[in-house]
Formats: structure tokens, sequence, C-alpha cells
């Protein structure tokens, strides 16, 4: 922590004077009345039609607080909040283990094929729907590849895939990429000079990692790592896969949907996840408060890349490899499934075919162009909010600027079908002049998905701002420059890398959202991937044509990823050859 | 998106306008959650039988589904419910979201094994049925030395611990008519112990249909209690899988209902007579679908050895249902299931375990009081914490349908339900445990 304070006192003297200075202007307002409106007109209210049932009374429908009383004196529910307090907190710890070496070893130092590594470390985070769970049970489960090699060459299992210490492996595996990837881009924002001036006194190796480098990449890493905690908190897919019900956001998705029965615990229950998220995130925002991680000189392509000795040029390739293999495992495992005949009770399939694909050339086409659309749009709007939430929060003096963070936040707590059916409830009762209703246009599915994937746009760009000095704009101002000039001109550039990161991460979740998606599609015609996905996978014959249809969306996903990696080496070469 | 958006209101405009026009033309929309093998020959076989139809198949699971309806009455754009939970179309009934149709077919009976086929108002139609049995990976058996189980007691041995899976009945419609089978054929209490002995060998309670058959298919789990076709459909793609009918088992039907103000009625009609006409019902026969016809004619035009319930009296014939009971207490049923032993598996498996081991040390040295031990074990896990008349009286059932008279909330009455089976399997499993020390 000593380097963040250090870096800090060099720049408190402006910190009283800045606040004076950046209260807020007419047009800022007008820009948080805006992002208020968006968002309670696309998340409070459809949430808040569905969710209110967890204030009333059954039966009635009179406002009580006894369904909070019920869940606190349920054995069941107290034990579910601390397996998932539990889990939550162990993915993080497991998830930091995969990130900080690829993190640390592709952004410090002379290593070929960084940027490759870096788009492979971010497809773990790109499992399509069942069949992804599928291919890893065939790898990791009782009986997968792993177990029934182990067993036959040792006689022994390792229950990777058993109870709670399965759901933080597969968690950890999943949602490592939001530590890697935020994590990589504020090691690419830190200022050289503290690096050199650390240098120049001495410092090296580990120490210099650990008390100069790290402190001062801490919003990246706080970033993703408050990402993983509120997304495992809130995730119900992985633990429903492993039949662990015993946590909270499983315990919600199944009484939220249970059939005929009108129980309010479900919703208790949805709640309780919003209450925790925000509480999280507000939990990382005072861990960081007090600290000032922003660095005035900029864009020398971060800190300075080392080359690396023969033998510590093994070990780095050795570790990464490692890595590598263990969380894109899943992966491998849908790739051998989407060329299998059949994959059962083991180690390999038992044929490898083409049939898959040619069974879903024709139709994924439709599929795919919808995702691409769908999703990309979902990702713009994400990263504009996410800009707009970050400025607003970090540089003015909103009264109440924090609650559009913690609001755009617990979209992380709703489960998608919660969501799904909210949409349906507002907007399908406002019609088309046509007659036709709004929900049935696929648009709404944008907004759906948009609203889901903001929370990982915004931890991106709110990292990205804040590793940015306000003198930087403080100077442009002195300069003349409006403060829109100054935006434009000066924070949105610096902000590139982050604001890519943002784009990505929620770009290639939304390509594979399903939940809420199957509450709102239509029409075939209007479905995307992750729907086509489902389909497929409702039967035994699906099942190949499934995983091919998994591997063509992690492919699509890939590819804009490894795109946008170009476009951030590029700009920061560029930057660098500027200066 | 502007050209997509006008695309999509012209079709829905050009399908209301003609539908309006012609009987049977236009687009039919389906809500459904039969996957794409079973939904893709009946679109090709119901677009050819009626030219200028199509129809538009949306996938949804049955839950989505039935809350997509609900949320969308308003301004309904969906014809046609298609799916198999009973349970499903009960509440869509009780909610008025279906249409009466009564389909013009001939020749089907008014009950498949013991269960009716149509709903007794004509608001939904069964158009196939299924059989419940046992489904198990061969390849796991062999690996494991497990031999082939015949019967739904089979399951109970301690031979096959840890090895079998099932759906939950509360996510399941077609599981809880097997659960609820089994409590009307054996008796409430003896029912439970039935269900709770083998519940105990169970390696995972899926919370999908489809989850069992899945990991049996893959291998992760050996034995799966499914509805026949997940079996025949994964035999008929390669699986190494074996399926049997137990001596008792249950038929199941699947359901197909028009929708309250269907905007193409006649359209919405149309698809169901077809369904349950000759042509329709031998669309069923095909490998990938392979469901039981309701119209037992069709059963001449069948392979060989396809089962037949309207012949082979095992195959539901000998089982009574009474609906009227069921209908009662269906959620009363599937939340004592999930507290008892969904949730509880853990524990409910400590004990079935502690129990075989003292059964398997008894039956190397008897012992007497042992013996008696591991009857009051067993006792133990066997009982529930309310009777057959209080699983259907109203202050019970209140609690989950929410009516309006103030009994216990479902909350108070699951903490008590789990609290009950817990403890009594924590003793259980002391006692056991003290058997073996005695029979050591």
């Amino acid at each position: 922590m000593a380097g963040a304070t250090t870096a800090g006192r060099a720049h408190a003297p402006s910190v009283s004077s800045r606040f004076m200075r950046l209260s807020a202007t007419p047009g800022q307002i007008a820009l948080a009345l805006g992002i208020t409106v968006f968002l309670v007109l696309f998340l409070i209210v459809p949430v808040g039609t569905v969710i209110y049932v967890a204030f009333t009374e059954k039966g009635t429908g009179e406002f009580t607080l006894v369904n909070f009383l019920d869940f606190a004196r349920t054995d069941l529910f107290i034990r579910s909040f601390w397996n998932s307090v539990y889990v939550s907190a162990m993915s993080v710890v497991v998830a930091s283990i995969f990130a900080l070496p690829l993190a640390y070893i592709t952004t410090r130092f002379e290593f070929r094929g960084a940027m490759l590594i870096q788009t492979l470390g971010f497809l773990p985070l790109i499992m399509p729907p069942f069949v992804g769970a599928v291919a890893m049970l065939l790898l990791f489960g009782r009986n997968g590849t792993v177990n029934l090699l182990l067993d036959e060459w040792f006689g022994v299992k390792i229950p990777f895939m058993e109870g709670l210490n399965g759901v933080i492996f597969v968690q950890a595996v999943h949602y490592f990429p939001f530590i890697l990837i935020n994590l990589s881009t504020a090691l690419r924002n830190i200022d050289r000079s503290m690096e050199e001036a650390a240098q120049n006194l001495g410092s090296s190796g580990f120490r210099l990692f650990h008390r100069i480098v790290f402190p001062l990449a801490m919003p990246g890493y706080i970033a993703g790592a408050s990402l993983v905690f509120v997304k495992v908190f809130d995730d119900l897919a992985t633990p429903l896969l492993l039949n662990v019900k015993d946590m909270l956001a499983p315990q919600a998705y199944l009484r939220v949907t249970s059939i005929g029965i009108a129980d309010p615990m479900g919703y208790v229950i949805s709640v309780v996840l919003i209450c925790m998220s925000i509480l999280a995130m507000w939990i990382s925002a005072r861990a960081m408060r007090g600290k000032d991680y922003a660095t005035v000189q900029r864009g020398g392509g971060g800190l300075a890349k080392r080359t690396m000795r023969p033998w510590e040029s093994a070990l780095a390739y050795a570790t990464v490899l490692l890595i590598l293999l263990l969380v894109l495992a899943p992966h491998i495992g849908l790739l051998l499934l989407s060329f299998a005949t059949i994959w059962s009770f083991s180690p390999l399939p038992d044929a490898f075919t083409l049939a898959h694909y040619g069974r879903v050339f024709g139709e994924s086409f439709v599929y795919i162009k919808n995702t691409l659309l769908y999703a990309s749009i979902a990702g713009l709007i994400d990263v504009v909010l996410g800009i707009a939430i970050a400025y607003l929060v970090l540089r003015t003096k909103l009264i109440g600027r924090e609650w559009l963070d913690w609001a755009a936040t617990a979209a992380l707590a709703i489960p998608g079908v919660v969501l799904g059916i909210g949409y349906l409830r507002t907007f399908y009762g406002v019609q088309l002049p046509d007659g036709t209703p709004l929900a049935t246009l696929w648009i709404t599915i944008v907004l759906a998905l948009a609203i889901r994937r903001l929370p990982y746009a915004l931890r991106a760009c709110y990292a990205a701002l804040q590793q940015i000095s306000v003198s930087l704009e403080e100077a442009a101002e002195n300069l003349g420059a409006t403060k829109m000039r100054t935006v434009r001109r000066v924070v949105l550039p610096l902000m590139a890398g982050g604001i890519l990161a943002g784009f990505v991460t929620s770009f290639a979740t939304a390509a594979v959202e399903l939940s809420a998606t199957l509450m709102l599609v239509q029409s075939n015609a209007d479905a995307p991937l992750a729907y086509g996905l489902y389909v497929f996978m409702q039967s035994a014959a699906g099942r190949g044509p499934g995983a091919a249809l998994g591997v063509i969306a992690v492919l699509l996903v890939a590819l804009c990823t490894f795109a946008s990696h170009m476009i951030i080496e590029k700009s920061q070469k560029a930057k660098g050859a500027s200066r | 998106m502007l050209r997509h958006s006008v695309a999509t209101a012209a079709l829905i405009g050009t399908a209301l306008f003609t539908g309006a026009a012609f009987a049977q033309s236009g687009k039919v929309t389906v809500v459904t959650s039969f996957s794409k093998d079973v939904t893709d020959p009946f679109k090709q076989a119901f677009e050819k039988a009626h030219p200028g139809v199509t129809l538009d198949v949306q996938n949804r699971n049955t839950n989505a589904g039935v809350k997509f309806l609900e949320e969308t009455k308003a301004n309904n754009q969906v014809d046609i419910f298609w799916a198999s939970a009973p349970d499903a179309f009960e509440v869509l009934k009780s909610k008025s979201l279906l249409q009466k149709h009564k389909p013009k077919a001939e020749g089907i009976p008014d009950k498949i094994g013991s269960y009716p086929i149509n709903d007794p108002e004509n608001l939904y139609s069964g158009f196939a049925a299924s059989g419940y049995g046992i489904m198990w990976n061969d390849r796991y058996a062999k690996a494991n030395k497990l031999p082939e189980p015949k019967d739904w007691q089979d399951l109970a041995k301690p031979v096959y611990f840890d090895h079998v899976a099932m759906a939950a009945p509360s996510r399941s419609g077609t599981t809880h008519l097997t659960i609820e089978t089994i409590l009307q054929g054996e008796g409430w209490e003896q029912g439970w112990r039935t269900l709770k002995e083998v519940s105990g060998n169970f390696r995972q309670i899926t919370e999908r249909s489809f989850g069992v058959p899945e990991a049996v298919n893959s291998g992760q789990v050996g034995f799966g209690i499914v509805i026949d076709f997940f079996a025949f459909s994964a035999q008929a793609s390669g699986f190494p899988v074996k399926f049997v009918y137990p001596t008792v088992t249950t038929i199941v039907p699947a359901n197909v209902a028009v929708v309250a103000n269907a905007p193409n009625k006649a359209g919405a009609e149309a698809f169901v007579d077809y369904l349950v006409s000759p042509a329709g019902q031998e669309v069923l026969l095909e490998p990938s679908i392979r469901r039981l016809p309701v119209n037992p004619a069709v059963y001449a035009k069948a392979p060989a050895d396809y089962p037949n319930p309207f012949k082979d009296p095992s195959l539901g014939a000998r089982v009574k249902f009474d609906v009227n009971v069921s209908e009662k207490r269906t959620n009363v049923v599937d939340v004592l299931y999930d507290q008892t032993v969904t949730f509880q598996l853990d524990a409910l498996k400590a004990a079935t375990k502690a129990i075989h081991d003292a059964e398997a040390a008894i039956a190397k040295k008897d012992n007497a009081d042992a013996k008696a031990l591991v009857k009051e074990a067993r006792d133990l896990v066997a009982v529930m914490p309310v009777t057959e008349q209080q699983a259907s009286s109203s202050e019970i059932t209140g609690a989950f349908t929410g009516g309006k008279e103030k009994g216990a909330r479902q909350a108070e009455l699951e903490q008590q339900w789990a609290a009950f089976a817990k403890e009594r399997y924590q003793q259980a499993q002391a006692k056991a445990e003290q058997a073996l020390k005695l029979a050591r």
C-alpha cells in the first residue's frame, strides 16, 4: 500500500481545491437525470413490479416484513447464505491465483504471444450455457476424462466438481478473466516513472511488485475482484449444474420458477442478493477511499517491459501454459464434444465426425447475425453508460451519485428470469401504433442484455478513470478547454484501454446470455445463438450440434476480443511513439 | 432496426388478416417445451398437410412458457401451448388462459393406463403418452459391476448407493406424477418409506427433467429414473444406455391446448386436430420422438417391440390413480419431498449408508439388539411430519396456494418439516452406527 499512498501524497495539496472547482454543471445534472431515467425505466420499474411481492403477505397482498423474519428463521436460507459468502470469497482467492501470474507476465515482460494469451485467458468467460457444463463434466466430473484416467492408473479419483469446493473451482475458472482483464489494463496504465523511481532507490524483483506495481494497479484488481465476488454470489447456473442447491441464488431461482406455488420467499432472497451486492460494492469503494491511484504521466505503454533471462523465461512459459491448460479445459472439452460421435463414460470420444457442424451450418447464420447485432449494441450502451456513471461518481459532487453506481451494480443480483418477467409485465401492455406489443420487438432483448451486463463495463470504466489524475483535466481547463472538450480530448483517450476492456466483457458475456433471453425471444428469426443452443440441448441427439453451435459462439467472441486487443496494443504503441 | 420491426409488424399483420379471412391459413404460433427433435417432424408433417400454414415454434421451458402466457395475456399473440407436464396445464386452466376445444378425432379412449387422456372440460387434450422407468449407462454399470435393475425396489438395494439420479418432483411435472402414483399405489406411509429408501441411494436430484438423461448419457451417473422417450431417443443417437419398465409403471400423458384469445384460433384448432388424427399420431412413432400414441389403432403400424399400453397391463393399467386426490395435495407432496429429501440429501444419505453398513454386518454375524436398532433407524428415516389427512387439509394446502385464511405460512411449514426430517435422519444414523458396533 505504501506505493499508492506515496503517490497519493504527491497530489495532496490539490485535493481540497479540486473538489471545490469540480462541482456539478447543468450539463452534468442533465446527464445524471438522463441515466436515472434510463435505469428507472429499464431496471428499477420492471424489477420492482416483480419483487415487490417480497414485501406482501401471501393471500391478502398487504404490506408486511414478516417474510424477511421467515428468511432469518429458516435454517436452509441461513445455511445457503453462509455457503454463498464462503464460495464467493474463496472464488476470489482462487481466481486471483489464476489471474495474477497471467496478467503480470504478459504486461510486465517482453513476452512472445502476450496478446494471444490475453485473448485465450479471456475465453473462460464465454461459456455457452448447458453445453459448457456438459463439457466440464465430461472432463472433470466423477467419471470424466481426468478421473477415469486417474482411476485406471492410480486407483484414485479427485472430487473436482463435488459440493461447495466444486463450485469454487468451476466459478474461479469461469470468472477469473474479470480480474485478468481489469488488472492487465491497470498495469498497462501505470506511470513508468514510478517504477523507475523505485528502481533507482534500489527496489527490484518481488519487492518492486508488491510494494509499487501491484498497489498502483489496485483499482483494476479491486474492480475485477469485486465483480468476481458479486457475480459468484449471484450466479445460479453453476451451483445448479453441480447440483448444489443450498446457496442463495439457486434457492431464489428454484422458488421464483416453481409452477403454481405463489411463494414470496424467492423474491425475498432476490432482495437479499441485491442488498449483498450493493454492500460488497460499497465495501470495495470504501477500501479504496482516501487513497489516490492516479498518476500524471501517461501513455508510455505502461510499465517498462523487461526481457527475461532464459530460465525465467522457461518458468514463465511453463506457468502460463499450465494455467491456460487448466482454465481452457472446458473449451477443449467443448471442441472435442462438437466433433464427437458418442462420448460416454470414456476418457475420449468413441469416434469423430463433422456431421454436427453440417447440421447447424444452415440455421446458425441467423443466430450469429442476431447475436453480433444484439451483443454489440448492448456493449455500446453499457460502455456509454459506464463512462457516464464513472465520470459522475468520480468527478462530480452531485448528491446521491453513488446510487447510480449501486443501482447499476444491483443488476448483477437480479436473476435473468426476474428481469425477463419484469420486462414482459412492464412493456407488453405498451403497444406500437399497429398493435404490436413493445416487448415483442428485438430491441427489448438488447435492453435486457445491456442492463444485465452494465456492471461489467461500469467497473472497467470506473477503474480506468480512477487511474487518471485530475490535474490533467485541470490543466486542460486552465488552458481554456470546456468540460465537454476536456472529456472528449483528454479523459476519453486516456480511458481507452479500460473502455475497450469494458466493451469486450459486456459484449462477450451478452453473447452467451440465456435466462432473460429465453423469456423475451418471440420468434426464431429474432433469436440469438444462446437460444439456438438451448433448443438443441434438450435432447440426446442435440448434444453434438449444440456443442458445435457453442464452439461457433466462442470463436466468434474470441475473434472480436482478439481484434480489440489488437486495437489496444496499437493505440498504446502509437501513444508511445508520439511521446 | 426499423426494417426489422416493420417486417415483424407486417408479418403479424398478414397473419391476423389472413387468419380472419380464411380458416387454417397464416401463422400458428406454438409455445412448447419439446425439443427440436420432436417439433421439427411435426412442423414438417403439419405444414405438408395444411399448405399455406406455417408453424412458428417458440421453445421455452415449461415454467417460462407458463409465465410468458400469464404476463402477455392482455395482448396474447400465442395460439398453442404444447408440453408434457399436466400440472402446467392445470395452472393455465385455473388462470383461464386456455380455450375450450374438443378435438375432432375418432377412436381415442377416455383413459390411457389409469390416467384420463383429456381434460374433462376439454380445455386441454392428451396427444401422446409416455411411461416411466429406469435408464442406465451400460458402460458405467459394467465398470462398477452393478446388476441390471428390474423394479423400483431394486434401486433401494445397498449396491446402488450413490449411483442413482432423479429430477425433483417440484421441478418436473412427470416425476411428480410418478411420486404420486407410488404414494397412491402403496399408501401414504409405505409409499414415503419406499421413496426415501430409493432416494437414500441418490447421487443427485436434478432441477430439470433432461438433467437426468444427460447425466446418464455422459456416464456421470449410472442409473436414472426417467420417462421412456429420453432413453429411447438416446439409444437412437447411439448412446450405450438401456431402459426397463418396472412391473408397475405410470403412464403420463403429454398435452396440447389452444390458448385463450388465440390470434389464429382456426389454425390452432387445426393443429390440435392434426396431432390426434391418425396421420399426426403416426409421427409419434419416429425414432427421434418415440412416444406412445393415444389412438390404439396406430400401434398396428408400430415396430414389433413397441410398447403398447392398451394391450400390456403392466404399463399403467395396474396402477390406481385418483386425479382428485393428486390435485388437492400437489404442492404439499412437492414441498414435502423437497424439504425432507432434496434439501436434506446429505443427511439422508449418511443415515442410509449407516443402515446399509449395519445390515451388512448383521448379515455376517446375527445380533438381535442390532437388528432392533436398525429397524428403529429405518422407521426414523421413513416417518413423515404430516399424515395423509393433513396433507390434503385446507390449513396446509392454503399455505402454498395463498388462500385467504390465516394458517401457518409456507416458510414456517418448510422450516418445521426440514427440521423434523434432519433431526430424525441424524438419530437414525446414530442408531445404525450403534447397531454396527454391536454386530461387529
